[in-house]
């Protein structure tokens, strides 16, 4: 292995191209627009939908694929009985078209090669590409063990090759959703009330009277029934408190905005603490009844007034006071909402922690307006052998973060750097469905585990930068063009979703079941893969529920009434909570015992240096993590980012709305490309702003290509959470450079 | 029967979800658009004022696009709906230059385009593109001569403004506020 082995391909390179079959789409009305005649002919027209569930962000909402006579795609609407959607799509959903009519997708697998000393990528047969990969694997597995060939999963294909993976013995498996995520509430959350949160969130907020997001932009992460819960809750007068140091959409539409300092919301949720403790507006019937640890709690709390959390938070006490009463008041139809992507500071569990306490000093979990019991269904599992037991995997990787409860992806990829205290060396990585390069921080690190890697397999639709790192490339269709799993969901009242192929697999793509079926097969695993087409597990496991694939075509959706009793709390006798003590912890022992503070506390974390300034960053409501900026319907609405900035830091950087600008962090790094400035006053002046995922590398996403900056390259500084493992990322700092600092250097 | 859109900005988070439904619903080019999202940031931090809106074509009762046009392509329907009759017009862009909303765009067909209301639905008893996608349901649609539509019953009970007033087009479509 030649050290420049793995240098990022551009995949333009060698016998692609040419090849790029744009289908124009026909106008709907024929050339000329309106002429009645048309609009008539036009009314006539039908479609034939077909079902599916949205895979362009993880809500997985359900939908029916419009294709009109000649077998086009011609729109995506939601699907009216599914609770994730109720029949309205968000943009991303219906900009899904986009992602099937990308002309710049991944057409055919690619193995690398070096030609002229010139390392490229080259046309391969899907039967090339997996007998390398099955070879590749085989021999890795018969060295080292099948644990050290390690997957990075996301969304629906990575359950394909997860089933994969355990067939052939490994549990190496990890993905962003956790440790770059929402792993922190659900420790957080698990450790009070002995449930997770899960996705989609439990929150009743279409009941509710006081929403309270903490950092959490609904409005602008577009996680669909939420979104359109919490319009319901507008109209019905619902109050909403947003804590949030930039004027977010959600706090546009609040009561009460705090402008918080960043980094200081512990301390904010404890002085709400002492304020409902002191003045003895907490739910006492619910905590006596439901909870242990009140007294330690109230001690704790005793010294944190609203005058000692204003000096950190910047929020003045009768606001702090103010809006306690007005959760009290709404108590128990109040949430304390968990929020998603919650890895900030390090400290992110005790954060979560914290949501938790409120919630259960307000009354709420259990309870309407607050959060329900979900409840889903168990989808049948096709039949196969058991999985043989790995020696470790993930949870081994991990056991230095005692309350992981998934993989942490930069664990099992700091495996693949050799090093004499490693004892689970990662050999070989399979990637599928997300870019990890956007996905996780610290690019030193990953480069560097990747260099040492022996062999590197990528799945996806599209050419993102990860893929340029692999030995293969496999084309996945999308999810307008397969067969998936089975969308059990968790909600109000449990349903499930089916996803039919509205369309064949356009260029010469497969889906993810067919690709690990392949895969398996080749490795002598087969007996896991007893089926031709993945439909026929379908049809297996919905013959099993009481329905049938007949069925579900027709309706897409089907919703089943609850089994386990009420979505609220029973109160007219006991109830058990799945903690140790059987009830809410709010001081937890499980934490004390491992050596962590047993109740929250607050910690003061670094601040930006003088003439550096807080990167924060957060989402758009047309895009999603990295994967849809080449997208063109959503391209179309927003293409790149911008830099947003206070008009006091403006004034004195002497800054305008458009101007370019690059961006140089707190350990020297400095983007790639630049980025457009935004003056506005929906910022703080100690920090700045941008929407994630864009800055894209690869010059084959025609669209995307080095438009904005990819935030995740200045993420240097990793705060790790020493109970479950996140990575906190809001510990960055950035000076903005107005001159090209890679004036004479070719990127 | 007049037809009209009420938008509840106090609810439209700016998602943009209007504009993608209307290109995929009438095949608006990739780069053009019917309807567009515009915010509007007041107020310095933390006393700030944010409004995003949803906009498209007013449809307007007194219509200066529908005045202007040499040829008679654009033409206004008993129903108050401003259209285009896509192979009368010559692409003069005189329409364009005369509407204060700039709601219209050269299609690259050589026509002028703009919203419809998405008249080939409303045949079919659906409701515009825009309206029946809208995540935050902030999206109203009706018959303002019908008193009791839930769109007269908005405008009667809530504080409401139309664009550029000014203008004396006289809009059909209302922004709650």
């Amino acid at each position: 292995m030649t050290t420049s082995r793995r240098k990022f391909i551009k995949i333009s390179a060698l016998g692609l191209g040419g090849v790029a079959a744009t289908t124009t789409a026909l106008n709907m009305f024929g050339a000329s627009s309106y002429i009645d005649e048309l609009v008539k002919e036009n009314v006539a027209k039908t479609f034939k939908r077909t079902a599916t569930y949205c895979e362009v962000c993880f809500w997985k909402c359900a939908a029916w694929t419009y294709t009109d006579e000649e077998g086009a795609v011609k729109k995506i609407i939601g699907n009216e009985n599914d609770p994730h959607c109720y029949g309205r799509l968000c943009p991303r959903g219906t900009g899904g078209v986009g992602m099937y009519n990308d002309e710049d997708r991944l057409k055919t697998p690619l193995i690398r090669t070096t030609v002229n000393g010139e390392q490229t990528f080259r046309e391969a047969s899907w039967d090339e590409a997996l007998d390398l990969i099955a070879a590749k694997f085989k021999g890795i597995k018969e060295e080292f063990g099948a644990e050290s060939l390690a997957l990075i999963k996301h969304g629906a294909p990575g359950k394909h090759l997860e089933h994969l993976y355990q067939a052939f013995g490994s549990d190496t498996i990890a993905e962003p959703a956790y440790a770059q995520c929402r792993g922190p509430r659900e420790t957080g959350f698990n450790l009070t009330f002995g449930s997770w949160i899960g996705s989609p969130e439990p929150t009743d907020i279409r009941d509710t009277k006081c929403l309270v997001l903490i950092g959490s932009h609904i409005g602008e992460n577009m996680h669909n029934s939420q979104v359109q819960e919490m319009s319901d809750a507008i109209d019905n007068g619902a109050t909403i408190i947003t804590v949030d140091p930039r004027f977010s959409t959600a706090a546009s539409k609040s009561k009460y905005w705090l402008a918080i300092k960043p980094a200081t919301d512990i301390a904010l949720m404890l002085s709400w603490m002492n304020v409902l403790i002191n003045e003895n507006i907490y739910d006492k019937e619910y905590i006596e009844k439901y909870a242990t640890g009140f007294n330690e709690l109230k001690d704790h709390v005793s010294t944190f007034t609203p005058e000692w959390a204003y000096g950190i938070t910047g929020i003045k006490p009768e606001e702090i006071r103010k809006t306690a009463r007005e959760m009290a008041d709404a108590s128990p139809a109040v949430i304390i909402h968990p929020g998603r992507h919650v890895v900030w500071y390090g400290d992110d569990s005790q954060r979560a922690r914290a949501m938790a306490i409120l919630n259960a000093l307000l009354g709420s979990w259990g309870r309407r307006g607050g959060f329900y019991f979900k409840e889903s269904i168990k989808v049948p599992e096709f039949p196969a052998p058991e999985y043989p037991h790995p020696k470790w995997g993930w949870k081994e990787i991990g056991a230095k973060y005692p309350l992981a409860q998934m993989g942490i992806t930069t664990e099992v990829i700091k495996c693949a750097i050799p090093s004499e205290d490693n004892k689970y060396p990662v050999k070989a990585l399979m990637v599928a469905g997300t870019n990890i390069t956007k996905s996780i921080p610290n690019k030193k690190l990953l480069e560097e585990a990747i260099e040492a890697l022996d062999f590197m397999v990528v799945i996806d639709t599209m050419p993102m930068d990860v893929t340029g790192y692999a030995d293969v490339v496999l084309p996945e269709c999308t999810y307008l063009e397969r067969y998936d799993e089975i969308r059990s969901a968790t909600n109000r009242e449990p349903s499930i979703a089916i996803r039919i192929p509205a369309v064949a697999p356009k260029y010469d793509s497969k889906p993810s079941w067919w690709i690990a079926k392949e895969i398996g097969e080749r490795m002598g695993v087969g007996e896991y893969f007893n089926y031709t087409d993945y439909k026929e597990v379908i049809e297996w496991q919905l013959g099993q529920m009481g329905t049938s694939l007949e069925e579900m075509e027709k309706i897409g959706v089907k919703n089943f009434p609850r089994k386990s009793g009420s979505m609220y709390l029973n109160e007219t006798g006991p109830h058990e909570f799945p903690t140790h003590s059987g009830k809410i912890e709010l001081y937890s022992n499980e934490l004390k015992n491992l050596g962590f503070d047993p109740l929250p506390n607050y910690t003061k974390h670094p601040e930006p240096q003088q003439g550096f300034y807080r990167l924060n960053y957060g989402r758009a409501p047309m895009h999603t993590f990295s994967r849809t900026a080449n997208n063109p319907n959503l391209n179309d609405l927003k293409s790149e980012n911008n830099l947003w900035v206070n008009p006091k830091v403006s004034r004195i950087l002497g800054l305008k709305t458009g101007q370019e600008v690059w961006l140089k962090n707190q350990d020297d790094i400095i983007s790639t490309f630049s980025i457009k400035v935004r003056v506005t006053e929906r910022v703080r002046w100690d920090s700045v702003y941008m929407v994630h995922g864009f800055g894209h590398q690869e010059k084959k996403l025609s669209r995307a290509y080095g438009k904005g900056i990819n935030d995740t390259e200045l993420i240097s500084s990793v705060a790790i959470d020493p109970i479950m493992g996140g990575t906190g990322m809001r510990g960055n700092f950035v000076t903005i450079l107005t001159e090209n600092p890679h004036k004479n250097t070719e990127i | 029967m007049r037809y009209a859109m009420v938008i509840d900005t106090l609810k439209c988070v700016g998602c943009s979800d209007c504009v993608v439904a209307c290109q995929t619903e009438n095949d608006v080019p990739i780069g053009y658009c019917r309807d567009w999202i515009t915010e509007t940031v007041n107020g310095a931090y933390p006393n700030i004022e944010l409004e995003l809106k949803s906009e498209r074509c007013n449809h307007c009762e007194n219509a200066p696009c529908v005045r202007c046009c040499p040829t008679g392509a654009s033409h206004q329907l008993v129903n108050g709906i401003v259209l285009v009759t896509g192979d009368e017009c010559i692409g003069c862009g005189a329409c364009i230059e005369s509407c204060p909303y700039d709601a219209r765009y050269q299609h690259p067909d050589g026509y002028v385009d703009k919203c419809t209301f998405c008249h080939h639905r409303l045949e079919k008893g659906q409701l515009p593109a825009c309206v029946s996608v809208c995540p935050t349901k902030c999206m109203y649609f009706g018959d303002l001569d019908n008193p009791n539509s839930e769109v007269s019953e908005l405008l009667k009970n809530r504080k409401h403004k139309t664009l550029a007033p000014e203008a004396g087009t006289k809009p059909n479509v209302y922004y709650l506020i």
